[in-house]
């Protein structure tokens, strides 16, 4: 069955995964910028990395018949330091009109600051000046639960459509305020923190499969690149029909993808 | 949804029954061995309380998330740690 993977982030991944990936039947991944797993020290190391988003991976995911697309942004874990922030959003508009740039993302919170809140609000406005979607990291474990709070009110303050944000990482005690007002919800699929297989159909069962998508987000941590087919499994072994699994797997991230940005 | 109860406990009873043994020797090696534990210990049995018995509203699963979560409303004025804990520390 052919998937899209909606959140990857492959530059942390060897060449073997795209391959697993592709037998396993996906024909796009989205990669949003994030924390190498240490700050970088200079906005240059940004440029570069906007680079490696831009030029190489997509090269890398065509010899698999991968299409890749990219999503820009600071990362909240490097949002902090708000001065050297700004420094690097100025250097994102020079790569927006790339062709496999989807938006601005995944920013977000990670501790729930003020300089994260400030950063988060700023990148809104950078998508909404350049009429893009967004992708937004909720933050980890204990911090989830404010964190999301913090991002659902901001929002609303920033009169950004809600059709257009997807609001990743969500789990059961955060799905529906995502949901229900009106944003798109992304199921984190982890073998130890976040979301399993099990789990995320638990919340298609009860929120239903409208505006949701499921990613492996895998990284450089313990994650799995083929999580999502697992999921697409454990739907088939709770006796799903294969078109509501074609619907959470390729389906909806298509639709929003094709409806707000250059994803072909 | 087609899958009966009798369906999913042929799928999920066996490898549940391993996590609670698994939870439960965690349990037991935290009382065995030395030293004292820190506030991720209270959070993680408050949680286990929560899961037994959930507040009006939430589900099992939504009662063990809130048991862990930081309920404060206010964004914290800078960010000391990137790392979270998964239970908040009363001392941070």
């Amino acid at each position: 069955m052919k998937y899209i993977e909606p959140h990857g982030h492959m530059v942390s991944r060897t060449t073997d995964d795209y391959q697993k990936i592709a037998l396993a039947g996906c024909e796009a991944l989205c990669e949003p910028a994030f924390w190498a797993g240490y700050d970088r020290s200079s906005p240059q190391g940004f440029y570069d990395y906007y680079r490696q988003l831009t030029e190489y991976e997509p090269q890398r995911a065509a010899k698999f018949g991968i299409e890749h697309y990219a999503w820009l942004c600071i990362n909240p874990k490097e949002a902090e330091d708000a001065g050297f922030a700004r420094e690097v959003m100025q250097i994102i508009p020079e790569f927006l009109d790339k062709p496999n740039v989807l938006g601005i993302g995944e920013i977000g919170l990670n501790k729930n600051s003020k300089n994260e809140l400030n950063i988060f609000e700023e990148h809104v406005e950078l998508a909404q000046k350049h009429d893009l979607p967004v992708l937004i990291h909720t933050p980890h474990l204990e911090d989830k639960l404010k964190g999301t709070r913090l991002i659902l009110d901001s929002l609303k303050n920033s009169k950004i459509e809600p059709s257009r944000v997807v609001i990743d990482h969500v789990e059961e005690h955060t799905i529906e305020a995502v949901l229900d007002a009106g944003y798109w919800a992304g199921m984190t699929l982890y073998p130890q923190s976040k979301c399993s297989a099990a789990r995320a159909v638990d919340m298609i069962e009860i929120y239903g499969k409208e505006q949701v998508w499921m990613n492996s987000a895998c990284d450089w941590g313990i994650s799995d690149p083929l999580a999502v087919m697992k999921c697409a499994l454990e739907m088939k072994q709770r006796k799903y029909f294969e078109d509501c699994i074609k619907q959470v797997i390729y389906d909806n991230p298509k639709s929003f993808l094709v409806k707000w940005s250059n994803f072909k | 949804m087609n899958a009966s109860k009798k369906d999913i406990q042929d799928l999920y009873f066996m490898d549940n029954r391993f996590r609670l043994l698994d939870i439960a020797a965690f349990l037991d090696r935290m009382d065995r061995h030395e030293g004292e534990a820190d506030f991720r210990h209270e959070a993680f049995l408050n949680a286990l309380e929560a899961m037994q018995n959930p507040s009006p509203g939430l589900s099992r699963t939504q009662a063990v998330h809130h048991a862990f979560s930081d309920h404060s409303r206010e964004p914290l004025e800078t960010a000391s740690i990137q790392f979270a804990n998964g239970a908040v520390n009363p001392d941070s």
